[in-house]
């Protein structure tokens, strides 16, 4: 029977030869709101999948750019790969250069991948993850499909893991499915904080956590996304907006952040 | 027998030996032929499928050589320098061709020489099999008859009445008076079939800069012999494109039947390389998606794997610190995604110079580097004041609104009623009448809904304007 002080020294050993099986903490990464990431202590993990559902068919652009703010908040510097269903460019729009970088996004970080079925998604967002060559795989959905199995959500998540990159599922139009998920997400649009005069404010969310592997309970917040901090912040106005603000591309707007804005 | 219609009567296109034998000639009419001999089988001429066929004998003969030619309609020019080690020697070569060409079924005339017009010749109006040597083929080429020019009729019998039997009495006389009577053309030709003046042909693929070929012996059909023989394939030209510090771009592998037909599959790459592991990768993606997979019918007896495109590509001397292989690792993975799925499904978005939301910013292959232009200055104070989401093209809604200039109170799209909570706008945004005349000015609305769900709505035209203006919905915000 090996002694105690010769299992401590395996197990030291065997930790310094795996990066996470045992022992390690997952590294993980904050969503930028202190009582969001303090409640996921510290916050989701990162090199792992994450599952987002769009509460109704119609939220299905509020589930995309939760998952890219995710996305965002996970990868700082290193490249993007959004695979995208065309089946989902047909019923909520195809994604849009310029959304994505009044988003807050260097649209040259990401790599779009458009796709025909679901097991094209799949191959190619594992692809896209075990390359090590990318930050975060986001896979855009739509519609049931067989292929999204739990055992297809264990290879991503393996991928994921080999290839330390974070792998983010958006569905929409399709009931939750058991998944090898680290954390579960139902998300949908919400009312923005309105600014002066009755105007649409910053993206505002509703986001369920569903389920946690960790053990956390489901709890819901709403969260509004600040593109300058590129996180996410609590439901707050702006400040110091003044109306209207000149058309972008304009000559007043091209080159300067601070251009000339009237009031009233 | 062939026959066709010619000016309203069958006449004889085309007659095997034994019809020769018995006396018919090409141009006599089918009457004629069948009073002389009763008994004849006739096929009517189709010239179409002839041409179809000598293509495909064409693009099967490519495995002899990658540069082969049409030579009229009933013969092909292969020009096989370099290439005749591949099958032992000239005489092998040519025997090759032969037997290639009884298995097929096709009876042929076949002449090896230094140049492409006098092999042509040769093979027409001499003996057929022989391989010339380099002196030799003059000398064969003088004792043909001048009938070998194929000129007009009318210049034959001039030079037949002269005296003139064959091209070796022709190289004797003057070419200036020859030149004077039949025109500088009749010179020309003639030296070029002697040999004097070599014109290279014209093959109907230009040849890459590397070919490397591999005939089998025995025709292989597993998916994994094929790969086998394709890596192979690349470590040799890996090779020849390191000593000549070159990398490819792109590479092809021809694959040839044993029963004749050919299918090349190209694989291109964003950087130049030379890594035989990588591109071996690209073209398993690349067969795996193919649309109408790889046929190998009774067998592959023949790869060949060219790179047609290549670029200098020094060899890099890595440091001792480990090198950041991150662009790299995200250049091959552009080109995996590319092999399976296609140049435009794997894309990155550039911007346009262009105020209007649709051509704002477009889709390029995410191989190309970036042009450089940048994105407009974003309002660090505003929120997005583009749609997350488009739609093309942008979907008419019904509105109700409060006043005619302003934005919507409510509105029905797909058939689900929204009541506006907040909106902005209008954001004018005119029609490039350089490029689109009718295009009619837009003023877009940034609208959220009771739901909290935000939509970009505009109208084209303005209210007293003929025809109505319409409403449509362009994008959806986050």
């Amino acid at each position: 029977m090996p002694s105690t002080y010769q299992i401590a020294q395996l197990k030291t050993r065997l930790a310094s030869l795996s990066r996470h099986e045992t022992g390690g903490e997952p590294e993980r990464f904050l969503l930028g709101i202190d009582r969001v990431d303090a409640y996921l202590d510290p916050g989701p993990c990162l090199f792992c999948l994450h599952d987002i559902h769009a509460r109704t068919a119609a939220d299905a652009v509020a589930a995309n750019a939760f998952a890219l703010g995710m996305a965002t908040c996970a990868t700082r510097e290193r490249p993007m790969v959004w695979v995208f269903q065309n089946l989902a460019g047909q019923e909520a729009g195809g994604l849009n250069g310029s959304g994505l970088h009044e988003w807050g996004v260097s649209p040259e970080n990401v790599l779009i991948v458009r796709v025909r079925d679901a097991t094209a998604m799949l191959a190619a967002g594992e692809e896209a993850l075990k390359s090590g060559a990318v930050g975060s795989v986001l896979m855009s959905g739509w519609g049931e499909a067989k292929a999204m199995s739990l055992t297809a959500s264990r290879r991503l998540a393996l991928a994921a893991r080999a290839g330390t990159s974070t792998a983010f599922v958006v569905r929409a139009a399709s009931m939750s499915a058991p998944s090898a998920a680290e954390t579960r997400w139902s998300v949908g649009s919400a009312l923005s904080t309105g600014l002066e005069a009755g105007v649409p404010g910053r993206p505002a969310f509703v986001a369920a956590l569903t389920r946690s592997r960790q053990g956390a309970a489901p709890a819901e917040w709403t969260l509004e996304w600040d593109r300058e901090r590129r996180a996410f912040c609590e439901p707050a106005p702006l400040s110091g907006r003044r109306l209207p603000v000149p058309v972008p591309g304009s000559a007043a707007a091209r080159g300067l952040a601070t251009g000339l804005q009237r009031t009233g | 027998m062939l026959v066709e219609k010619v000016r309203g009567a069958l006449r004889l296109a085309a007659l095997n030996p034994a019809a020769c034998a018995l006396g018919l000639t090409r141009g006599m009419t089918l009457a004629d032929a069948q009073a002389q001999t009763p008994a004849l089988r006739v096929v009517v001429h189709q010239p179409d499928a002839d041409a179809a066929l000598l293509r495909q004998v064409l693009e099967d003969f490519g495995r002899f050589t990658p540069m082969a030619a049409l030579d009229g309609e009933t013969g092909l020019i292969l020009d096989v320098t370099g290439c005749t080690h591949l099958f032992g020697d000239e005489a092998g070569l040519v025997r090759a061709v032969e037997r290639r060409a009884g298995r097929i079924g096709l009876a042929v005339r076949t002449a090896l020489a230094g140049t492409p017009q006098s092999a042509r010749a040769l093979a027409r109006f001499g003996r057929s099999g022989k391989v010339y040597r380099p002196g030799q083929d003059r000398d064969a080429v003088r004792v043909l008859p001048i009938s070998a020019l194929e000129l007009g009729e009318k210049d034959q019998q001039a030079l037949t009445r002269a005296g003139l039997r064959t091209l070796g009495d022709l190289e004797d006389r003057p070419t200036a008076a020859l030149a004077a009577r039949f025109g500088s053309d009749l010179p020309v030709r003639l030296g070029r079939i002697l040999g004097r003046d070599d014109v290279r042909i014209t093959p109907l693929r230009p040849r890459a800069p590397c070919v490397v070929d591999r005939i089998l012996f025995e025709p292989i059909t597993e998916t994994t012999d094929v790969e086998a023989v394709i890596g192979d394939l690349l470590v040799e030209a890996g090779v020849w494109l390191e000593q000549r510090s070159l990398g490819g771009r792109a590479f092809e592998v021809a694959f040839f039947r044993l029963d004749g037909a050919t299918r090349r599959i190209t694989v291109r790459t964003g950087r130049a390389t030379r890594d035989a592991s990588g591109v071996m990768r690209l073209f398993r993606e690349r067969l795996a998606a193919l649309s109408s997979p790889l046929d190998p019918g009774f067998g592959f007896d023949q790869l060949r794997l060219s790179v047609p495109v290549t670029q200098t590509l020094m060899a890099a001397q890595p440091g001792f610190e480990a090198p950041s292989t991150a662009s790299r690792d995200l250049d091959g993975l552009i080109d995996r995604l590319t092999a399976r799925l296609g140049p435009e499904a794997v894309s990155r978005f550039e911007p346009v110079e262009s105020h209007l939301p649709e051509r704002a910013a477009r889709l390029v292959w995410a191989g190309r580097r970036e042009s450089g232009t940048p994105w407009p200055a974003r309002d660090p104070e505003s929120p997005p004041l583009r749609p997350f989401q488009m739609f093309d093209p942008p979907q008419p809604i019904e509105t109700v609104s409060l006043a005619p200039d302003g934005p919507p109170a409510r509105f029905r799209w797909r058939r689900v009623t929204h009541d506006v909570a907040r909106a902005e706008g209008p954001e004018r945004i005119g029609g490039e009448w350089w490029r689109r005349p009718n295009h009619r000015t837009r003023d877009y609305y940034r609208v959220e809904d009771r739901d909290g769900r935000r939509f970009w709505l505009f109208r084209a035209g303005f209210y007293g304007d003929d025809p109505e203006p319409r409403w449509y919905i362009h994008g959806l915000f986050a």
